[in-house]
Protein backbone atom coordinates (compact mmCIF):
# COMPACT_ATOMS: atom_id res chain seq x y z
CA UNK A 1 0.00 0.00 0.00
CA UNK A 2 1.33 3.23 -1.09
CA UNK A 3 -0.19 6.83 0.39
CA UNK A 4 -1.10 7.37 -2.90
CA UNK A 5 -3.50 4.41 -2.38
CA UNK A 6 -4.82 6.49 0.29
CA UNK A 7 -5.44 9.45 -1.86
CA UNK A 8 -7.45 7.33 -4.66
CA UNK A 9 -9.54 6.05 -2.11
CA UNK A 10 -10.23 9.63 0.05
CA UNK A 11 -11.34 11.15 -3.73
CA UNK A 12 -13.39 8.32 -4.75
CA UNK A 13 -15.09 9.32 -1.41
CA UNK A 14 -14.84 12.91 -1.65
CA UNK A 15 -16.17 12.17 -5.29
CA UNK A 16 -19.51 10.61 -4.07
CA UNK A 17 -20.08 13.21 -1.69
CA UNK A 18 -19.47 15.87 -4.10
CA UNK A 19 -21.76 14.60 -7.26
CA UNK A 20 -24.79 14.22 -4.24
CA UNK A 21 -24.13 17.07 -2.73
CA UNK A 22 -24.51 18.96 -6.12
CA UNK A 23 -27.39 17.12 -7.87
CA UNK A 24 -29.47 17.96 -4.15
CA UNK A 25 -28.53 21.62 -4.50
CA UNK A 26 -30.77 21.41 -7.74
CA UNK A 27 -33.55 21.47 -5.17
CA UNK A 28 -32.18 25.01 -3.56
CA UNK A 29 -34.97 27.29 -4.31
CA UNK A 30 -37.28 24.77 -5.60
CA UNK A 31 -37.98 22.37 -3.04
CA UNK A 32 -41.90 21.24 -2.02
CA UNK A 33 -42.61 24.02 0.30
CA UNK A 34 -39.90 26.64 2.25
CA UNK A 35 -39.21 24.24 5.06
CA UNK A 36 -38.41 21.19 3.13
CA UNK A 37 -36.29 23.50 1.02
CA UNK A 38 -34.21 24.57 3.44
CA UNK A 39 -33.40 20.81 4.88
CA UNK A 40 -32.51 19.76 1.72
CA UNK A 41 -29.78 22.54 0.78
CA UNK A 42 -28.45 21.27 4.28
CA UNK A 43 -28.18 18.03 3.71
CA UNK A 44 -26.31 19.20 0.25
CA UNK A 45 -23.90 20.90 2.28
CA UNK A 46 -23.68 18.26 4.40
CA UNK A 47 -22.46 16.28 1.21
CA UNK A 48 -20.06 19.20 -0.29
CA UNK A 49 -19.04 19.63 3.55
CA UNK A 50 -17.84 16.20 3.47
CA UNK A 51 -16.29 16.02 0.00
CA UNK A 52 -14.37 19.26 1.20
CA UNK A 53 -12.64 17.50 3.83
CA UNK A 54 -11.95 14.04 2.00
CA UNK A 55 -10.07 16.23 -0.90
CA UNK A 56 -8.20 18.33 1.53
CA UNK A 57 -7.08 15.01 2.97
CA UNK A 58 -6.52 13.75 -1.00
CA UNK A 59 -4.75 16.69 -1.33
CA UNK A 60 -2.39 17.10 1.52
CA UNK A 61 -0.61 13.64 0.12
CA UNK A 62 -0.84 14.28 -3.74
CA UNK A 63 -0.44 18.03 -3.52
CA UNK A 64 -3.89 19.06 -5.34
CA UNK A 65 -6.28 21.54 -4.52
CA UNK A 66 -9.94 20.78 -3.97
CA UNK A 67 -10.53 23.11 -6.16
CA UNK A 68 -8.52 21.21 -8.77
CA UNK A 69 -10.17 18.07 -7.65
CA UNK A 70 -13.95 19.39 -7.92
CA UNK A 71 -13.87 22.09 -11.16
CA UNK A 72 -10.98 20.99 -13.42
CA UNK A 73 -11.28 17.23 -13.73
CA UNK A 74 -13.75 15.82 -16.87
CA UNK A 75 -15.69 12.52 -16.64
CA UNK A 76 -13.85 10.02 -16.88
CA UNK A 77 -11.76 11.64 -14.15
CA UNK A 78 -14.53 11.31 -11.46
CA UNK A 79 -14.80 7.68 -9.71
CA UNK A 80 -18.25 8.19 -7.96
CA UNK A 81 -21.15 5.00 -8.00
CA UNK A 82 -23.33 6.14 -11.03
CA UNK A 83 -25.78 6.24 -7.87
CA UNK A 84 -24.94 9.31 -6.91
CA UNK A 85 -24.83 11.15 -10.42
CA UNK A 86 -28.71 10.38 -11.57
CA UNK A 87 -30.61 13.26 -12.01
CA UNK A 88 -33.01 14.62 -9.14
CA UNK A 89 -36.00 13.22 -10.82
CA UNK A 90 -39.24 14.10 -8.80
CA UNK A 91 -39.01 14.29 -5.11
CA UNK A 92 -39.98 10.77 -4.60
CA UNK A 93 -36.89 9.30 -6.25
CA UNK A 94 -34.71 12.14 -4.41
CA UNK A 95 -36.22 10.69 -1.45
CA UNK A 96 -35.74 7.21 -2.38
CA UNK A 97 -31.84 7.66 -3.72
CA UNK A 98 -31.42 9.39 -0.25
CA UNK A 99 -32.73 6.56 1.62
CA UNK A 100 -30.78 4.08 0.11
CA UNK A 101 -27.44 5.75 0.35
CA UNK A 102 -28.06 6.94 4.09
CA UNK A 103 -28.76 3.21 4.78
CA UNK A 104 -25.82 2.26 3.29
CA UNK A 105 -24.01 5.65 4.66
CA UNK A 106 -24.59 5.36 8.16
CA UNK A 107 -23.31 1.66 8.75
CA UNK A 108 -20.51 2.29 6.54
CA UNK A 109 -19.36 5.67 8.34
CA UNK A 110 -19.79 4.15 11.56
CA UNK A 111 -17.23 1.06 10.34
CA UNK A 112 -15.00 3.90 8.48
CA UNK A 113 -14.57 6.05 11.81
CA UNK A 114 -12.26 2.97 13.13
CA UNK A 115 -9.86 3.39 10.16
CA UNK A 116 -6.52 3.35 10.87
CA UNK A 117 -5.48 6.34 8.98
CA UNK A 118 -6.69 9.08 11.88
CA UNK A 119 -8.13 11.69 9.24
CA UNK A 120 -10.16 9.30 7.39
CA UNK A 121 -11.23 8.44 11.22
CA UNK A 122 -11.96 11.66 12.30
CA UNK A 123 -13.90 12.85 8.94
CA UNK A 124 -15.90 9.84 9.04
CA UNK A 125 -17.12 10.28 12.96
CA UNK A 126 -18.24 13.68 12.28
CA UNK A 127 -19.90 12.73 8.91
CA UNK A 128 -21.61 10.14 10.53
CA UNK A 129 -23.83 12.02 12.66
CA UNK A 130 -25.28 14.08 9.94
CA UNK A 131 -25.90 10.97 8.12
CA UNK A 132 -27.90 9.59 10.93
CA UNK A 133 -30.21 12.58 10.41
CA UNK A 134 -30.53 12.06 7.29
CA UNK A 135 -31.51 8.27 7.58
CA UNK A 136 -33.85 9.80 10.05
CA UNK A 137 -35.53 12.28 7.01
CA UNK A 138 -35.36 10.19 4.19
CA UNK A 139 -37.17 6.67 5.79
CA UNK A 140 -39.67 9.08 6.83
CA UNK A 141 -40.37 10.75 3.70
CA UNK A 142 -40.37 7.24 2.23
CA UNK A 143 -42.69 5.59 4.75
CA UNK A 144 -44.95 9.27 4.26
CA UNK A 145 -44.88 9.24 0.16
CA UNK A 146 -45.41 5.13 0.06
CA UNK A 147 -48.30 5.50 3.08
CA UNK A 148 -49.52 8.53 1.16
CA UNK A 149 -51.88 9.46 -1.80
CA UNK A 150 -52.43 7.11 -4.96
CA UNK A 151 -50.08 9.12 -6.56
CA UNK A 152 -47.35 9.09 -4.38
CA UNK A 153 -47.10 5.83 -3.98
CA UNK A 154 -47.26 5.20 -7.39
CA UNK A 155 -43.98 8.11 -7.96
CA UNK A 156 -42.22 6.38 -5.05
CA UNK A 157 -42.85 2.54 -6.44
CA UNK A 158 -41.30 3.53 -9.44
CA UNK A 159 -38.66 5.14 -7.94
CA UNK A 160 -37.31 2.40 -5.82
CA UNK A 161 -37.54 0.37 -9.62
CA UNK A 162 -35.77 2.88 -11.69
CA UNK A 163 -32.41 3.08 -8.21
CA UNK A 164 -32.34 -0.75 -7.86
CA UNK A 165 -29.76 -1.47 -10.96
CA UNK A 166 -27.33 1.12 -9.11
CA UNK A 167 -27.96 -0.44 -5.32
CA UNK A 168 -24.88 -3.41 -5.90
CA UNK A 169 -21.81 -0.79 -7.06
CA UNK A 170 -22.17 0.39 -3.46
CA UNK A 171 -21.08 -2.75 -1.78
CA UNK A 172 -18.29 -3.73 -4.84
CA UNK A 173 -15.01 -4.23 -3.70
CA UNK A 174 -11.76 -3.74 -5.59
CA UNK A 175 -8.00 -4.67 -5.51
CA UNK A 176 -7.43 -1.06 -4.33
CA UNK A 177 -10.14 -0.99 -1.76
CA UNK A 178 -9.68 -4.62 -0.40
CA UNK A 179 -6.13 -3.91 0.20
CA UNK A 180 -6.87 -0.88 2.11
CA UNK A 181 -9.55 -2.85 3.98
CA UNK A 182 -6.85 -5.19 4.83
CA UNK A 183 -4.55 -2.65 6.08
CA UNK A 184 -7.30 -0.81 8.50
CA UNK A 185 -7.76 1.93 6.58
CA UNK A 186 -11.29 0.97 4.44
CA UNK A 187 -13.81 -0.69 5.08
CA UNK A 188 -15.54 -4.27 3.83
CA UNK A 189 -18.27 -2.97 1.53
CA UNK A 190 -19.51 -6.41 0.92
CA UNK A 191 -20.41 -7.22 4.93
CA UNK A 192 -22.70 -3.92 5.10
CA UNK A 193 -24.89 -5.66 2.54
CA UNK A 194 -27.27 -7.73 5.42
CA UNK A 195 -27.69 -4.64 7.68
CA UNK A 196 -28.86 -2.50 4.78
CA UNK A 197 -30.78 -4.75 3.59
CA UNK A 198 -32.45 -4.89 7.32
CA UNK A 199 -32.52 -1.19 7.40
CA UNK A 200 -34.17 -0.81 3.88
CA UNK A 201 -36.70 -3.98 4.26
CA UNK A 202 -38.46 -2.51 7.81
CA UNK A 203 -38.82 1.39 6.26
CA UNK A 204 -40.02 -0.88 2.74
CA UNK A 205 -42.99 -2.75 5.16
CA UNK A 206 -43.92 0.15 7.05
CA UNK A 207 -44.59 2.31 4.09
CA UNK A 208 -46.56 -0.76 2.14
CA UNK A 209 -44.60 -0.60 -0.43
CA UNK A 210 -43.15 -3.98 -2.66
CA UNK A 211 -39.72 -5.01 -1.80
CA UNK A 212 -36.85 -3.61 -3.89
CA UNK A 213 -36.41 -5.42 -6.97
CA UNK A 214 -33.29 -7.11 -8.07
CA UNK A 215 -32.38 -8.12 -11.71
CA UNK A 216 -30.18 -5.51 -13.84
CA UNK A 217 -27.22 -3.82 -12.17
CA UNK A 218 -24.46 -1.86 -13.42
CA UNK A 219 -21.28 -0.20 -12.27
CA UNK A 220 -18.26 1.68 -13.71
CA UNK A 221 -18.56 4.74 -11.91
CA UNK A 222 -15.40 3.75 -10.17
CA UNK A 223 -13.27 3.30 -13.57
CA UNK A 224 -14.84 6.30 -15.01
CA UNK A 225 -17.23 4.96 -17.11
CA UNK A 226 -20.17 7.20 -16.07
CA UNK A 227 -23.82 7.45 -16.94
CA UNK A 228 -24.38 10.29 -19.73
CA UNK A 229 -25.93 12.41 -16.79
CA UNK A 230 -22.48 13.14 -14.75
CA UNK A 231 -20.98 15.04 -17.58
CA UNK A 232 -24.14 17.60 -17.88
CA UNK A 233 -23.40 18.15 -14.06
CA UNK A 234 -19.90 18.86 -14.39
CA UNK A 235 -20.90 21.21 -17.48
CA UNK A 236 -23.44 23.24 -14.91
CA UNK A 237 -20.82 22.64 -12.13
CA UNK A 238 -17.34 23.43 -13.27
CA UNK A 239 -18.18 26.04 -15.83
CA UNK A 240 -16.77 28.85 -14.05
CA UNK A 241 -13.31 27.19 -13.85
CA UNK A 242 -13.84 26.57 -17.50
CA UNK A 243 -14.82 30.08 -18.61
CA UNK A 244 -12.30 32.39 -15.87
CA UNK A 245 -9.75 29.49 -15.60
CA UNK A 246 -8.11 30.54 -12.04
CA UNK A 247 -10.81 33.00 -11.20
CA UNK A 248 -11.66 33.40 -7.49
CA UNK A 249 -13.96 35.76 -5.29
CA UNK B 1 -61.35 28.74 -0.16
CA UNK B 2 -61.78 26.24 2.55
CA UNK B 3 -60.67 23.86 -0.46
CA UNK B 4 -57.57 25.42 -0.89
CA UNK B 5 -56.90 25.66 3.16
CA UNK B 6 -56.61 22.40 3.38
CA UNK B 7 -54.41 21.81 1.25
CA UNK B 8 -51.91 23.64 3.81
CA UNK B 9 -50.19 21.79 6.47
CA UNK B 10 -50.77 22.99 10.25
CA UNK B 11 -48.89 25.56 11.49
CA UNK B 12 -46.63 24.65 14.51
CA UNK B 13 -44.66 27.19 16.92
CA UNK B 14 -41.40 26.08 17.33
CA UNK B 15 -39.27 26.90 20.82
CA UNK B 16 -35.72 26.59 21.30
CA UNK B 17 -33.39 26.68 24.19
CA UNK B 18 -30.08 27.49 23.43
CA UNK B 19 -28.27 26.82 26.97
CA UNK B 20 -28.79 24.42 29.55
CA UNK B 21 -30.38 26.29 32.17
CA UNK B 22 -31.90 29.14 30.19
CA UNK B 23 -35.47 29.18 29.53
CA UNK B 24 -37.33 27.79 25.96
CA UNK B 25 -37.95 31.02 23.76
CA UNK B 26 -40.28 31.20 20.76
CA UNK B 27 -38.21 31.57 17.60
CA UNK B 28 -40.70 31.28 15.06
CA UNK B 29 -43.37 29.26 13.18
CA UNK B 30 -43.46 26.25 10.31
CA UNK B 31 -45.63 24.42 8.51
CA UNK B 32 -45.96 20.74 9.06
CA UNK B 33 -47.59 17.38 8.66
CA UNK B 34 -46.67 16.34 12.12
CA UNK B 35 -45.10 16.90 15.17
CA UNK B 36 -42.67 14.79 14.57
CA UNK B 37 -41.67 16.30 11.03
CA UNK B 38 -42.16 19.53 12.67
CA UNK B 39 -39.43 19.29 15.10
CA UNK B 40 -37.21 17.89 12.02
CA UNK B 41 -38.03 21.29 10.38
CA UNK B 42 -37.31 23.35 13.30
CA UNK B 43 -33.72 21.92 13.62
CA UNK B 44 -33.13 22.43 9.93
CA UNK B 45 -34.99 25.95 10.02
CA UNK B 46 -34.21 27.73 13.12
CA UNK B 47 -31.03 26.09 14.89
CA UNK B 48 -28.47 26.21 11.70
CA UNK B 49 -25.95 28.34 13.14
CA UNK B 50 -26.01 25.32 16.83
CA UNK B 51 -28.60 28.10 18.28
CA UNK B 52 -30.14 25.07 20.06
CA UNK B 53 -29.83 22.55 22.72
CA UNK B 54 -33.49 21.49 23.21
CA UNK B 55 -36.72 22.61 21.04
CA UNK B 56 -40.12 22.35 21.61
CA UNK B 57 -42.90 22.63 19.08
CA UNK B 58 -46.79 22.84 19.72
CA UNK B 59 -49.33 23.58 16.95
CA UNK B 60 -50.43 27.00 17.15
CA UNK B 61 -53.97 26.01 16.82
CA UNK B 62 -53.24 24.44 20.88
CA UNK B 63 -52.51 27.67 21.89
CA UNK B 64 -55.05 29.73 23.72
CA UNK B 65 -54.09 33.24 23.89
CA UNK B 66 -55.21 36.29 25.86
CA UNK B 67 -57.69 38.88 23.81
CA UNK B 68 -56.42 42.23 23.32
CA UNK B 69 -60.28 43.30 24.27
CA UNK B 70 -59.80 41.28 27.23
CA UNK B 71 -56.43 43.70 28.54
CA UNK B 72 -59.31 45.81 30.91
CA UNK B 73 -60.40 43.22 32.69
CA UNK B 74 -56.84 41.42 32.70
CA UNK B 75 -54.90 43.62 33.22
CA UNK B 76 -56.42 47.32 34.66
CA UNK B 77 -56.92 46.16 38.21
CA UNK B 78 -53.48 45.37 38.84
CA UNK B 79 -52.13 49.20 38.07
CA UNK B 80 -53.66 50.56 41.52
CA UNK B 81 -51.90 47.35 43.99
CA UNK B 82 -48.63 49.44 44.33
CA UNK B 83 -48.01 47.26 47.53
CA UNK B 84 -47.83 44.49 44.84
CA UNK B 85 -44.39 45.14 44.04
CA UNK B 86 -41.32 45.17 46.23
CA UNK B 87 -40.67 48.88 45.44
CA UNK B 88 -43.70 50.05 47.24
CA UNK B 89 -42.29 48.99 50.99
CA UNK B 90 -39.34 51.45 52.46
CA UNK B 91 -36.56 49.31 53.65
CA UNK B 92 -35.45 49.99 57.43
CA UNK B 93 -31.76 51.27 57.28
CA UNK B 94 -30.61 47.90 58.87
CA UNK B 95 -31.48 46.21 55.62
CA UNK B 96 -28.12 47.27 53.88
CA UNK B 97 -27.94 45.16 50.98
CA UNK B 98 -31.27 44.18 49.50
Amino acid sequence: MTERDVAVFAIRLGDDALVLGQRLTEWCGRGPFLEEDLALSNTALDYIGRARFLYQFAGSITGESEDRLAYTRDVRAFSNHLIYELPRGDFAFTMVRQFVIDAFMVPYLEALSASTCADLAAIAAKAVKESRYHLRRSAEWVVRLGDGTAESRQRVTQALTDVSGYIDELFEMDALESDLHARGVAVDRVSLRPLWQRTVAATIAEANLPEIGTGWAVRGGREGIHTEHLGFLLAEMQFMQRAYPGSTW
Amino acid sequence: MSAEQSHHMPLFEVFVRSKRGLDHKHVGSLHAEDHRQALEYARDVYTRRSEGASIWVVKSSDIVASQESEAESFYDPMDDKPYRHATYYELPDEVSNM
